[in-house]
């Protein structure tokens, strides 16, 4: 069996910087500015735990005997915080109730790296179960830290592998936790930040005075960037208008989403020559989704003799600080990134927009300010998962795969090897000309790459006549995933189903993948309304594996999420744009999934293998529901759709 | 500017304000009531709901003038003496929130939901609740802390310890 590719570091993680470098610190500016959408592969460094660190930054005995947990992750709803807490606790030999967990401030916690690529249960946990098999040693008669400490079998657990909710959930449902955009501090100011008419476009000029006569406290522009602040976000938001009003643009960019495919296809770095011979191929697309939590950006900035002090909600807090610290040249022990328990992410809070311009804005206002973004600044400022363009060949022999051409444009290079056995495989991603900014999403481009490969599984299966389960197994030699399908198609009784007659307008149909070192398999049943070419999904079964299960209530409940969140790409997450602009920018407009999107069942199966390494389980089981449920469209309707949002 | 008083959680209060200000906003800013979030200011997501007389409203797009002499509870205002509302308590025992920051409007939302309809089926459930937004799509946790809520509610009392949740 060849081995799912181990420990892989997130190298592929988008990152694009904020868009604008403030001229009061230009001489330290690098040279970045916002000219064109720079995309970098960006290698974090930072992953790999180091195993030699000093027990005392990562874990703290009080005098009351509460254990306090250190640790540079951040919480946004992924579970980390409580992981952490059950990681330390079982090492420790304590009731979970004696652990506390400080997640990140860049002043307080180690540089645990980006909260990104299902890095935390991999990564952080065994670097605190390894610190706290450590500090057992201090209840111990000789109170000593135990050295090399072997940590304890999952089959010793306690704690771990046991289910837990939220560790603060009173705090939450009471509404005490203060999440970023509830920070307040004395004598604080609401900031409010001038938008473009369209991506790309310079500010010529605005009078800042306008806003300052309209009620500013505060009001400044510094190269592309203005704002202002004031006591009330009201006041923020009348100033701000006033200052709109006077600003004069210049160029933008022209790009709309109905030429983007096109337009990636055109300026795709490299153009791939198709495969020889008799080949299947087809076409998938899929469309710029936007993240969406349900916190928007937040940051409170606050300046204190030359030192600078950010909470904000950021999954990448070191890299935010050195942002920070560049743009107003700044050591970077001069700086201290606070981040509280945040509204969600999703990949899409890799950066520090909010904090940079808090910063700015109590630069200028000589008071902490807050800034917090609208809605329509998250949907149309925030950076995008990436649109794909992507291209599968295939040559069938004997009904099996003799040849496999893939090519990703744009959207990345996660998920895009195939889990299948092929002779002659071919797999690249190519870069293109992105029209908007765009980064990391969920999963990343496994999203794109599992919709395009299992779909056009299902099309080969069709082509070769076999069954697409079948199919499937013909060419898996990977024995995890073959689990994970298998489970999932006995639960949902795949063969009986598939040889049954389906009731008018239904259809069923399966995907399976693997990324992050995990892996996820999905059977669903779909209803078509054939005039208005919609689809609901009826029933999904979905069977996940990563690893030794630390938490068994989360991992449940993250699937859960994974379903619903890949439920509403598939559905009708869409970007639309037109002149640089985003026309969609409102939940009215950009439908996110609801409670009557919700299935009639949905199941989930947890395999649990104790005898393999934990792997995050926040990530992977996106990748199963779009294309499973476009392969039930087909099998209702007999048509392929070849996009995402679903449409054929 | 003027003056407009209305009681919050039991409490009454006075704010010296623009009329024209999101209620939102005033708990938030003026009261430090930040329990009450913002989610997209259009009413559109429900995450700002705070019950005025006891129904449900939207306080994005509730001028303070239209407040001025309710009666405003916000999620600060459930618990009693620091005991739970069996609904903030289920959502807490049957880990009804992932990140969190929808769970104030989504619990206020069912203390409405459960006054009106004791026992909702789970269609009722999914029609009260289709305009809050989830975007950890917790949704299959939420529902079953509502049915959780409801059973809570009729047993009358929160007795501690009894486990009546079907977590795992
Ligand atoms: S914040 Fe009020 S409905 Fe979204
Ligand atoms: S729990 Fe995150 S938005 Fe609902």
């Amino acid at each position: 069996m060849p081995p799912i590719e181990a420990f892989e570091p997130d190298r592929f993680e988008l990152f694009e910087p904020p868009f604008y470098r403030f001229e009061i610190t230009r001489r330290q500016a690098i040279g970045t500015l916002a000219a064109g959408w720079l995309v970098t592969a960006w290698v974090a460094d930072a992953q790999d735990q180091p195993s030699g660190e000093r027990v005392e930054a990562r874990i703290h005995l009080g005098d009351d005997g509460i254990f306090t947990v250190f640790s540079g992750k951040v919480e946004e709803g992924q579970g980390p915080r409580t992981e952490l807490a059950m990681a330390a606790a079982e090492e420790l030999g304590v009731p979970l109730e004696r652990v506390r967990v400080v997640l990140c401030d860049t002043s307080r916690t180690p540089d645990d790296g980006i909260t990104a690529g299902s890095r935390t249960t991999p990564g952080t946990v065994p670097a605190v179960r390894r610190a706290a098999a450590a500090a057992r040693g201090w209840l111990s008669r000789e109170k000593r830290l135990i050295e090399n400490p072997r940590l304890r079998e999952p089959g010793e657990w306690t704690i771990l592998g046991k289910g837990r909710w939220r560790t603060d959930a009173r705090e939450i449902v009471t509404g005490a936790h203060r999440f970023p955009s509830d920070i307040a501090l004395e004598g604080m100011l609401y900031g409010c930040v001038l938008r473009p008419p369209a991506y790309g476009a310079r500010l010529e000029s605005v009078d800042v005075e306008a806003g300052k006569k309209a009620g500013a406290a505060a009001a400044v522009r510094d190269g592309d960037f203005a704002g202002c602040a004031a006591r009330t976000s009201y006041e923020a938001r009348r100033a701000l208008e006033a200052m709109a009003a006077t600003a004069r643009w210049s160029g933008g960019q022209k790009h709309s989403h109905t030429n983007l495919f096109e337009h990636l296809r055109a300026t795709a770095k490299e153009k791939v020559p198709p495969l020889g011979g008799r080949t299947h191929s087809a076409e998938y697309r899929t469309a710029y989704i936007q993240h969406a939590p349900m916190e928007p950006r937040a940051a409170v900035a606050e300046w204190k003799d030359g030192r600078l002090t950010v909470w904000t909600g950021t999954s990448n807090p070191f890299s935010v600080r050195a942002e920070l610290a560049r743009a107003f040249g700044l050591r970077a022990e001069e700086v201290r990134v606070i981040v509280p328990d945040f509204g969600g992410g999703f990949g899409g809070k890799h950066t520090g927009e909010a904090a940079l311009e808090a910063a700015r804005l109590a630069k200028e206002a000589g008071r902490p300010v807050k800034v917090r973004w609208t809605r329509e600044e998250e949907f149309r400022w925030a950076y995008f998962r990436p649109a794909a363009l992507i291209d599968a060949e295939a040559v069938l022999e004997g009904g099996r795969i003799r040849a496999w051409q893939f090519t990703n444009y744009n959207s990345g290079a996660a998920g895009l090897q195939t889990p299948y056995a092929i002779p002659d495989r071919r797999e690249k991603y190519v870069p293109a000309d992105p029209p908007l900014r765009q980064g990391s999403y969920r999963t990343l481009a496994a999203t794109a790459n599992h919709f395009a490969r299992e779909a056009f599984m299902d099309e080969l299966a069709a082509a070769a006549g076999a069954d697409p389960l079948d199919f499937r197994l013909a060419h898996l030699e990977n024995d995890r995933i073959r689990a994970v399908l298998l489970a999932a198609c006995e639960k949902f009784g795949w063969r009986e189903r598939r040889r049954q007659k389906r009731a008018a307008h239904r259809g069923i149909g399966l995907a399976c993948g693997t990324e992050k070192n995990s892996v996820v398999a999905a059977c669903v049943e779909v209803e078509v309304d054939p005039k208005a070419k919609a689809v609901r999904l009826v029933e999904i079964v979905e069977a996940f594996e990563c690893g030794a299960i630390l938490n068994p209530w989360n991992t449940r409940s993250q699937v859960e999420g994974c379903i619903l969140m890949g439920l509403g790409a598939a559905l009708r997450e869409e970007i639309l744009f037109d002149n640089g602009r985003v026309l969609n920018a409102r939940f009215s407009q950009y439908r996110v999934p609801r409670f009557r999107d919700l299935p009639d069942r949905l199941e989930v199966i947890l395999l649990d293998r104790k005898d393999l390494p934990s792997a995050g389980a926040g990530e992977t089981p996106i990748v199963a529901v779009a294309p499973a449920m476009a392969n039930a469209i087909f099998d209702a309707t007999g048509a392929r759709p070849r996009s995402l949002p679903l449409r054929w | 500017m003027a003056v407009f008083r209305f009681t919050v959680n039991g409490e009454p209060r006075e704010v010296d304000t623009f009329p024209d200000r999101p209620l939102l906003e005033v708990l938030r800013e003026d009261l430090n009531l930040t329990g009450t979030k913002f989610g997209c200011g259009e009413g559109q997501c429900r995450a700002c709901t705070v019950l005025m007389d006891g129904a449900p409203a939207l306080s994005c797009i509730t001028p303070v003038r239209a407040a001025a002499g309710r009666r405003i509870t916000t999620i600060e205002g459930l618990a009693r003496g620091g005991e739970l509302h069996p609904v903030q308590r289920a959502f807490a025992e049957e880990g009804a929130m992932q990140c969190g920051y929808c769970t104030p409007g989504m619990v206020l939302r069912t203390v409405a939901l459960l006054e009106r309809t004791p026992s909702p089926t789970r269609a009722q459930i999914l029609e009260a609740l289709q305009g809050s937004l989830c975007r950890c799509c917790g949704y299959p946790r939420i529902v079953a802390a509502v049915e959780f809520a409801a059973r809570l509610r009729r047993s009358g009392s929160a007795a501690s310890g009894e486990v009546l949740h079907a977590a795992d």
